[in-house]
């Protein structure tokens, strides 16, 4: 394991930075986070996580696919693709390195979604253990382990170090270009750290929570359950939980118009919103309730029904903390998959 | 904070429900930890017994669940009303948006209530709040002791400006009748109206460009009732689900500021839902202030059945080039 | 390489009972004003809502202006007192966001005034050609 002062992370950061565009969490002036590009001066946040999940950069919320002129019979199409350059997330907690896992699953299967394929190769993913978790954090839940996150290389922050370990190949050869600013450190002031964090894992208030009665199979006995009318009948139906989820990957294919030309681009979309998957005979969620409905089963049972058991929830509590009306995954799993045991 | 006990209002609420004046309840139901209330609609008195709360985390504004909580419903709902809420009460009313006779408004008196962003940026992993004198007094699940947070620090921006404590509009009352507030709160308008274009593009451009279009300004308004929205008719050829560029950011807060300019009660409920904290109550301030000086002082919903500002007219009014040498700039 | 000479690109929504006519007069009597500005024919002033013109922003308009009946002499009696309000507080909201005002304008043009349709629009094609192309309210994606 290797290591470096905090001291230095400027330096290790201009370091990456040469070679690739690096960005990671700063501070904001309403005292939030957000992963933002490093420049020279850019200061790391302490904070525990961003609001905006970073999903954003594998999986952006619009982008541009293709444009089209009609003249006529004829149709000229041009690839407006642009080579992805190399980048480097650093500071991503446990629970967004597993969300890319569960967007791998949908956009790498066959067929491969090559935009979003792109952006994966040619990301490196610095991952960082986390030492102060929140009320809101609930990760244990799906046996996600924030002080061991995934990732690339994976990093432990103590009071006055940081600790390295390149976990793939991709992550060696980062790990390789800033050698001249590490050394070598001792494992056991990581475990120390760990276990000052399992301890607070402990103490956290959704410890318990868990995904007993739901998962693949539950389809059928849960569906129908009157606790979804009760629990959705005060949604807004606003976006909010699924823009800021890193694991919600809903989107849509629209055309933009720009009069001379088409543009073909694909955003986001909410299930929460009453055109989802709006078609030709209309809307086949009628009503907040089966919307609301939605976006749970997906993440509970659907997913897991298609992917070996996977829930597609990584319990960052992003949804806990952002929803207008204060409803969420935690509530809802409580009181359909908890009363039932 | 709050001077009314959460027991004034359950007894209230149980009360009204044996006796049959209404048959459920709309009120704060309590979460996973002490700060997450959630709006709910209670149906029996153990149920209420139970989950309902009243403490400086009820923030939710109710009037806009009156559409469509109210419509086909048989006898009466119960609806608790802070002074702010009633101001949107009444200017649904005043739009005929739902029926009054299926509602029995209970006004509340309000002390403030507490901004969870603000809260959350000052204490990390808060286990425990208890509303106390000035303030709350929050516990961490990191240690044991206890902190004191000043309500100043921690109020959201409508109450720290709240422009009145009286209630417009109510079947009954619990707690005292406050009075309309000289409040500052169109200094911070007046501060951008007094930059230079470029300082106020520049700063549009940084709030703006925050935007995720998650909609949820939107959908948390009272005053944005419309059925389906332009934003989500496809046959309007201004459909977006995203924020695409700049223009769609600006397109986007224009008109939804501008939908509800004259309707606007200044609630707050915009800037407080923004996941993004964009201070979208700025836009429609700017709209309310511009009237107020040049229409005359105008405050929706006061009274129900009031004509709007942009609903109105003389024949002296100012042409659109003079309202801005009115404020004896140079052009 | 030739630098293009800039031309602004104005849209004009008139009023049918009153602008458009003038406008036409303005043109019978063989008064100059520059092709730059393209006409939107509309009902009355107050059909113009904000949207449109945010859409003529959009779609690459440098200036926006809004030509209507005199107050007092609407057609339908009242729409233009309407018009008023309205385009007062747009333009406000916009100059708001920094916008400059320059390139929005609400005139009210009679259909005898013939004259002063060509000069009104002769000034506001100036202003706006002096404040340049529109960037700050302006779609990339039109523009490609």
């Amino acid at each position: 394991m290797l290591k470096c002062s905090l001291d230095k992370m400027n330096l290790v950061f201009a370091e990456i930075a040469k070679a690739n565009t690096l960005y990671l969490p700063t501070d904001q002036n309403d005292g939030s986070a957000k992963f933002t590009k490093w420049e020279e001066g850019s200061v790391w946040s302490n904070a525990l996580n961003t609001v905006r999940s970073p999903k954003d950069f594998f999986f952006p919320q619009t982008e541009d696919l293709m444009e089209f002129k009609v003249e006529g019979r004829n149709i000229e199409l041009t690839d407006i693709r642009k080579e992805s350059e190399d980048f480097v997330i650093f500071g991503v907690r446990a629970c967004d390195v597993k969300s890319f896992e569960i967007l791998d699953r949908v956009f790498l299967v066959d067929p491969v979604d090559s935009f979003y394929a792109s952006r994966r190769e040619h990301g490196v993913i610095v991952a960082l253990a986390c030492t102060k978790p929140s009320e809101t954090c609930f990760c244990t839940t799906f046996d996600i382990d924030c002080t061991n996150p995934a990732g690339d290389i994976s990093v432990w922050k103590t009071e006055t170090e940081l600790f390295w370990q390149a976990n793939t190949e991709k992550g060696e050869k980062l790990l390789a270009s800033i050698s001249a600013l590490t050394e070598d450190g001792d494992v056991a002031e990581v475990d120390a750290q760990k276990e000052k964090t399992a301890s607070i894992m402990k103490k956290l208030p959704l410890a318990d929570l868990t995904t007993d009665g739901f998962g693949a199979g539950k389809t059928m006995e849960l569906f129908n359950d009157p606790a979804w009318d009760e629990m959705s009948q005060t949604c807004l139906g606003c976006g909010t939980c699924t823009f800021v989820c890193p694991t919600c990957q809903c989107y849509d294919i629209k055309d933009f118009d720009t009069g001379n030309g088409i543009i073909r681009y694909r955003c986001w979309d909410s299930c929460m919103y009453s055109e989802f998957t709006k078609m030709a005979h209309g809307n086949n969620r009628l009503t907040q309730k089966e919307r609301f409905r939605q976006r749970f089963m997906h993440k509970l049972v659907y997913y897991p029904e298609n992917n070996n058991g996977l829930y597609s929830c990584v319990g960052c509590g992003r949804c806990l903390a952002k929803c207008p009306i204060s409803m969420n995954i935690a509530k809802v799993m409580k009181k359909i998959g908890g009363e039932k045991k | 904070m709050q001077k009314i006990t959460r027991d004034a209002l359950l007894d209230r609420a149980i009360s009204l429900l044996s006796d049959g004046t209404v048959n459920s309840v709309l009120g704060w139901q309590k979460g996973e930890f002490d700060y997450d209330v959630t709006p709910h609609i209670f149906k029996t008195e153990e149920e209420l017994k139970e989950g309902f709360v009243w403490n400086d985390f009820c923030y939710s504004n109710f009037s806009k669940y009156l559409v469509a909580k109210t419509d086909r419903i048989e006898g009466k709902l119960l609806v608790f009303l802070k002074p702010c809420d009633t101001y949107s009460f009444n200017q649904l009313l005043t739009e005929h948006r739902f029926d009054r006779e299926k509602v029995y408004a209970v006004g509340v008196s309000c002390e403030g209530m507490v901004d969870v962003n603000k809260l959350k940026a000052k204490v990390d992993g808060i286990s425990c709040v208890e509303c106390v004198e000035g303030g709350l007094k929050v516990t961490t699940i990191y240690d044991d002791e206890a902190v004191f947070v000043d309500a100043k620090d921690v109020l959201l921006e409508r109450c720290l400006n709240c422009k009145s404590k009286k209630h417009v509009a109510y079947d009954e009352l619990i707690g005292e009748e406050g009075d309309v507030i000289d409040s500052a709160r169109f200094d911070e308008v007046a501060a951008l109206e007094a930059m230079t274009p470029d300082q106020r593009f520049a700063f549009w451009q940084k709030e703006l460009s925050k935007c995720i279009r998650c909609n949820a300004c939107r959908d948390a308004c009272p005053a944005c009732t419309c059925e389906t929205c332009v934003f989500n008719n496809p046959n309007s050829g201004v459909e977006n689900k995203a924020p695409v560029n700049s223009f769609e950011e600006q397109m986007f807060h224009i008109i939804r500021a501008y939908h509800v300019a004259g309707r606007c009660t200044d609630c707050g409920e915009c800037s407080r839902v923004c996941p993004q904290n964009i201070p979208l109550h700025l836009l429609n301030r700017k709209f309310i202030k511009e009237m107020n000086e040049c229409y005359g002082e105008y405050q929706a919903g006061e009274e129900v059945g009031m004509r709007a500002p942009l609903v109105n007219y003389t024949t002296e009014d100012l042409e659109p080039g003079e309202v801005f040498d009115r404020r004896g700039e140079d052009a | 390489m030739q630098v293009k000479e800039y031309k602004p690109l104005i849209v004009a929504f008139c009023c049918n009972w009153c602008s458009y006519a003038g406008a036409d007069l303005a043109g019978n009597n063989r008064l100059n004003y520059p092709a730059d500005v393209k006409i939107i024919r509309v009902p009355c002033s107050c059909r113009v809502n904000p949207m449109f013109i945010l859409r003529a922003f959009q779609r690459g308009a440098d200036g926006v202006i809004l030509c209507g009946c005199h107050p007092g002499d609407c057609h339908y009696t009242s729409g233009n007192y309407y018009t008023r309000r309205r385009m007062a507080m747009l333009f406000s909201m916009l100059d708001y966001l920094g916008i400059e005002r320059e390139r929005t304008r609400v005139e009210w043009v009679s259909a005898a005034e013939g004259a002063k349709f060509a000069a009104t629009m002769n000034d506001f094609v100036e202003k706006v050609t002096a404040l340049g192309e529109n960037k700050r309210l302006e779609d990339l994606r039109c523009k490609r």
